[in-house]
């Protein structure tokens, strides 16, 4: 078992849903496959995907929907 | 009354700009700001400023709460708004009032009724303001569409009530094709929103965006001429031109006193912007909604009439009647502005924050540059990627495009990508120079250089491979 960890692309606003209205994409204990989406990053109003790059388990989200993050912060923990 | 502090609820470059007009006139600013824009201009520039929240624009700059409460510490005794953010919230226009303060604005019933699409329509249609032929709300029943469509004109747009940002519109020819498109187009409304209700309106394939700047005191309104905004990308103006150059003068005259009739109809207060269609074949223009607000391309107006819009907003804001009568404006020359965006052109327009490791400004006669930049200055990520407004001035319009070509080789811009390669192109290209654009001009342009890029890149790498 190993702990692989997303970090953040670019500097942003971390949104761990669709859209307000909508679900999490995922939450911690969801299994996800490699290419899942965990969350966005918005900058300057556009909006790009973040992607689960292993298959496994979230064990954990580091930031917290609407949070800011910066260009290589940890956002969420998958174990493999 | 007059106003002795303005608190700026806004960032970037227009809280500057709201800041320089206020100082002209000897009131004193308070700058609200997130904790992302500790560092900005404005906070620089302001006799004070406060803390409003953190980066996310909801818990900041969107916050009537944070605002107020920012307004009751400092003292000010009247908030602008800005564009964007708060600007348009007729929710936020009452409660400055109701906290005994003053909104540099119009009154919250008309930023309800200009802000609602139906509303705004129907009172530009009493006004006597030419709006879009179309049916009168939706259609009650598919079988009398074709004779209304024969009234309103073909081509047609059928149009999904629901529907929104282009989704749910088709486009008939003829009364044929209305026939068929209308029970695809209700039953695919359904499916998709949930409501099959339908309206027709005329289709204006190759229009031009024209603007008419107008301001009002409450009882009087006059206009400041037009502006053209044909080049947008994705609805998004780049490149905005004072006077229209390709309206005829009687079109223009027209077009300007019916701006008027409208301001006058809601007894408008401030600045604010009616913007058109203009089809050049039909030579009609036809109302589409109105910005109860300064515009981000205001200046150009500002270069041709030498009046200062956010100045005159803030005076008429502090009780001042209107300092000019119609005849008193008098327009000269014309005025480019060009928007320099935090964006690369050669990805696609992707925004890109950072530091600013450079800038030289351009300067000289008819030329302006409204910036929120200064060496060393951290562009935030959270925020829209207007990084400034370069703006020229010349007698004629082939003056201003020479002066903008120059002013952009010398604006330099370093350490993060800018539009400035783009309008570079732009200012070049022969169809600009001719005026031969439409609102839909510059994304086939954009498509075609870069597709044409593409192929020669292709080519290379096929060159290579034979050879």
């Amino acid at each position: 078992m190993a702990v692989h960890t997303v970090f953040s692309p670019l500097p942003g606003t971390f949104y761990r849903r669709p859209s307000p209205d909508q679900a999490l994409f995922k939450e911690v204990g969801d299994t996800v496959v490699a290419g899942d989406t965990v969350g966005l990053i918005e900058v300057m109003k556009s909006f790009t995907p973040v992607t689960a790059e292993a298959a496994g388990r979230i064990t954990a989200f580091h930031a917290e929907d609407e949070d800011a993050v910066m260009p290589g912060q940890p956002l969420v923990d998958i174990d493999t | 009354m007059s106003l002795k502090k303005i608190l700026v609820a806004n960032r970037g470059e227009i809280a500057v700009r709201i800041i320089r007009a206020a100082r002209t006139l000897g009131i004193e600013t308070v700058q609200v700001y997130s904790k992302a824009d500790a560092d900005m201009l404005a906070v620089r520039l302001a006799d004070e400023a406060i803390e409003i929240g953190p980066s996310q624009a909801a818990k900041s700059y969107l916050s009537i709460d944070a605002v107020l409460k920012a307004a009751r510490a400092s003292g000010a005794d009247a908030i602008h708004p800005g564009y964007g953010f708060l600007s348009e919230n007729a929710g936020f226009a009452e409660a400055v009032e109701a906290a005994g303060l003053v909104f540099i604005g119009p009154t919250a019933e008309t930023i309800r009724t200009m802000g609602d699409k139906a509303a705004a329509k129907a009172t530009a249609g009493a006004a006597g303001v030419p709006v879009v032929p179309g049916s009168d709300g939706v259609l009650s029943e598919l079988g009398t569409a074709a004779a209304l469509a024969r009234e309103i004109g073909f081509p047609v747009m059928i149009k999904a009530a629901a529907g929104g940002g282009g989704r749910g519109i088709r486009i008939a020819q003829d009364a044929a094709e209305l026939e068929t498109l209308l029970p695809q187009a209700s039953a695919e409304a359904r499916s998709a929103f949930g409501d099959g209700s339908l309206y027709l309106e005329r289709f204006v394939g190759r229009a031009r965006h024209v603007e008419v700047q107008v301001l009002g005191d409450g009882v009087d309104a006059i206009h400041l001429q037009e502006r053209e905004c044909s080049l947008q990308r994705r609805r998004q103006k780049v490149w905005e031109e004072a006077p229209a150059a390709a309206l005829p003068e009687a079109v223009r005259r027209d077009l300007c006193a019916s701006a008027v009739r409208l301001a006058k109809a809601c007894r408008y207060r401030g600045a604010g912007t009616l913007e058109y269609l203009f089809d050049e074949e039909a030579a009609a223009f036809y109302f589409i909604e109105m910005n109860t607000r300064i515009q981000v391309e205001h200046p150009v107006t500002e270069m041709i009439t030498g009046v200062d819009l956010v100045q005159e907003m803030i005076r008429i804001a502090g009780g001042e009647s209107l300092r000019f009568t119609q005849s008193d404006i008098v327009c000269r020359g014309h005025a480019i502005e060009v928007r320099i965006n935090a964006e690369d052109a050669a990805r696609n327009f992707a925004p890109q924050p950072g530091t600013v490791s450079g800038l030289t400004v351009p300067g000289g006669f008819g030329v302006r540059f409204d910036t929120l930049l200064y060496p060393g200055y951290i562009v935030p990520p959270f925020y829209d990627s207007l990084l400034g407004k370069l703006i020229v001035w010349d007698e004629s319009r082939e003056g201003a495009l020479a002066r903008l070509r120059g002013a952009l080789a010398e604006l330099k811009i370093e350490g993060i990508p800018t539009t400035a390669s783009l309008h570079t192109a732009l200012a070049r290209d022969p169809d600009v120079a001719a005026g031969r654009i439409h609102t839909r001009w510059l994304e086939g342009w954009i498509d075609e250089r870069h597709g044409g890029q593409l192929d020669r890149l292709q080519e290379r790498i096929r060159g290579q491979a034979e050879g």
